[in-house]
């Protein structure tokens, strides 16, 4: 029914194009000549048992990794190697399997690091604050405040993010990277270790980020109730190599799969 | 029941980013602001001001300088004496071979050739990091001692190698006398807290943070940890050369090659881990007590009747800060301002338990 969740939206035209990956840590091969595309506007789920390399290809999507062989297409544009802030600032934000927030720092602080890319006022700027900087910290802020309430945070903006229960600090995370107006947004396990009812919430905010917003989102998930639920392609990496890649129905069809996934997990 | 949020509520966005948000925090930041400059030049003694209220303004502003480095942006430093020397021997250099300049241009002058060197050696953190980079900043210190004992070209050919200052003259206004040091100096470091607190609030300051926590998740977002750092070491190189050249012109009047040493570096971290990393309040509270404490420890006895070798007292200091920096680094990293906080914590919930 994988579609169906979506009904009326429109898919566009590729936006990212994975040809050919192929990265290796020592004798490690984490992907091996793995292909895919990811359509505009789509929710494109990436499935696999653990260390099937599926964090290694949203590293190597945002630069994090650079792959020994094939080449990243973005936006139409053909790259190998970027660093991870040449990828933000191409409209490419993510979260983290692990959660890597800023400790130190405040729910909105969090938040507000999110825009950091678009802010421009200069070190005197700063230093002095009255004026152009605070304006322009206002109008971030505005914006960050808009997410706050779409996420539902509203509670929690000057709690040090450390002292945020688990499923709330995963809500922070993708705060922070929806905060950057990101057009293609990489979620790894957004829902891992949540109980039923924050995974229907994170649910709902995927869902509703790609269809207000119309974020192309590229996410990983181990729940397969949710991945066939929410996604409109999903490809399915083993041991570094895609065995499958189709619509949820086609992908719950296949017997590699079945074999090497579902049909073990579950 | 005095101190409370209750019924302060925010109806802008611009209200909420205030620096001190809460009503009676400024309130009191007025009273204090009030109180030092205004009665403080009338009530305090010349001993007050030449022992204790004029080295500690400068090392506060020193302290605030390292902090932003170390507390903010999480990358450590050994050699914030040597930028001190930078700044000192900068504003010495300049003030004596333009002697028409005015000592404000002098000292950001000065602030400014510090920052630059501070920036050079900063560039290995781009690289390495924890320990390598203590060594590597380390490095620094001895260099700008070596080079300041050895170039006699910095202290004019001065044949024991000491330097000493005119007096600052500001349009006009001599920095002569111990109160008008003091109220120099505070108008100084005043408006130096503003801008730091201005810049940590700022985007310059949250990518120092986010560098600090997760420097990956950092970048991720698209932070360059280039610009994070550099920035920092800069920024805080810049505050620690004022510190410098006011430490030498305003407090020393004269120095011998070494005023600058490890020694100063080393005080310089005990102040912001006793008194709170990432804190520009804390910096204060550390500067305080560094400066206060051997003075108090001096007089102590005295005031008890119990004699006591200087010897002893120099021991019993070294043994007090050293288990202080202990307590904090393991018990509470976030130091005295983090216990100040705590404190005003508690009198937000007085006289109710919760
Ligand atoms: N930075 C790294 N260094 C060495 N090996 C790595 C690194 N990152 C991932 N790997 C290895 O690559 C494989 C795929 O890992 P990963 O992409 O995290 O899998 P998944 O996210 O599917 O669980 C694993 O064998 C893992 O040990
Ligand atoms: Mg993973």
């Amino acid at each position: 029914m994988g579609a169906g969740a979506n009904g009326g939206k429109s898919i566009g035209g590729v936006v990212l194009g994975l040809e050919g990956i192929s990265l290796a840590f020592g004798g490690v091969r984490a992907l091996q000549n793995v292909s895919f595309d990811v359509r505009e506007h789509e929710i494109r789920a990436i499935i696999g048992p653990n260390g099937a390399g599926k964090s290694s290809m949203l590293n190597v999507i945002n630069g994090v990794y650079h792959p020994q062989e094939g080449t990243v297409t973005f936006n139409g544009v053909k790259r190998r190697d970027v660093n991870t802030h040449e990828a933000a600032a191409q409209g490419i934000a993510r979260t983290f399997q692990n959660i890597a927030l800023f400790k130190g720092m405040s729910v909105l602080d969090n938040i507000m690091t999110g825009r950091n890319l678009r802010m421009k006022s200069g070190l005197l700027a700063q230093a002095i604050r009255i004026g152009p900087a605070e304006r322009e910290e206002l109008q971030h802020r505005e914006a960050v405040e808009q997410i706050i309430d779409f996420l539902e945070i509203q509670a929690y903006r000057r709690t040090p993010v450390g002292r945020l229960p688990y499923g709330l600090q995963k809500r922070v995370d993708l705060a922070r990277a929806l905060a950057m107006e990101p057009k293609l947004l990489l979620l790894d396990e957004p829902m891992a270790g949540m109980n039923v009812e924050e995974k229907q919430d994170m649910c709902r905010f995927i869902l509703d980020v790609n269809d207000q917003f119309g974020t192309t989102i590229v996410l990983i998930e181990h729940d397969m109730g949710v991945v066939m639920d929410i996604s409109d392609r999903v490809i399915v990496l083993d041991y570094g190599k895609k065995i499958g890649d189709g619509t949820p129905d086609e992908v719950r069809g296949n017997q590699a799969v079945i074999d090497a996934y579902l049909g073990v997990s579950h | 029941m005095l101190y409370r949020e209750n019924g302060q509520f925010k109806t802008t966005y611009r209200q909420d980013q205030q620096m001190l948000p809460i009503l009676q925090d400024r309130i009191f930041m007025a009273l204090l602001l009030l109180f030092v400059f205004g009665a403080g030049p009338f009530i305090f003694s010349d001993y007050l001001f030449l022992s204790i209220l004029i080295p500690f303004l400068i090392l506060a502003l020193a302290a605030i300088g390292l902090n932003l480095l170390v507390g903010y942006c999480g990358q450590i430093s050994l050699g914030h004496g040597a930028f001190m020397s930078v700044g000192a021997y900068a504003a010495y250099n300049l003030a004596l071979r333009m002697p028409q300049l005015n000592f404000l241009v002098v000292l950001i002058l000065a602030g400014l050739i510090a920052a630059l060197v501070g920036l050079l050696f900063g560039i290995p953190s781009l690289r390495i990091r924890g320990l390598y980079l203590a060594v590597a900043t380390l490095a620094a210190q001895f260099f700008m001692d070596w080079t300041f004992a050895r170039v006699k070209w910095f202290t004019n050919y001065a044949p024991s190698g000491s330097v000493s200052t005119a007096t600052i003259d500001i349009f006009g206004w001599t920095v002569d006398t111990p109160v008008r040091k003091y109220l120099f100096l505070l108008a100084v470091v005043t408006v130096f807290a503003l801008v730091a607190k201005n810049l940590v609030r700022g985007h310059m300051g949250r990518a120092w943070m986010a560098m600090r926590d997760m420097d990956v998740a950092a970048e991720v977002i698209g932070i360059r940890p280039v610009y994070a750092k550099l920035t920092a070491f800069g920024v805080s190189s810049f505050y620690v050369g004022v510190a410098g050249a006011l430490w030498g012109f305003v407090y020393l009047g004269s120095w011998e090659p070494l005023a600058f040493d490890i020694n100063l570096s080393l005080n310089l971290l005990f102040m912001i881990i006793i008194g709170g990393m990432g804190s520009i309040l804390g910096s204060f509270f550390g500067a305080f007590f560094i400066v206060a404490l051997p003075i108090l420890l001096n007089q102590a006895p005295e005031w008890l009747g119990i004699h006591m070798s200087t010897a002893m007292v120099s021991n019993l200091e070294a043994m007090i800060f050293g288990s202080l920096i202990i307590f904090f680094l393991i018990v509470e990293p976030q130091g005295l301002a983090r216990l100040w906080a705590i404190g005003k914590e508690k009198l937000r919930l007085w006289p109710f338990p919760h």
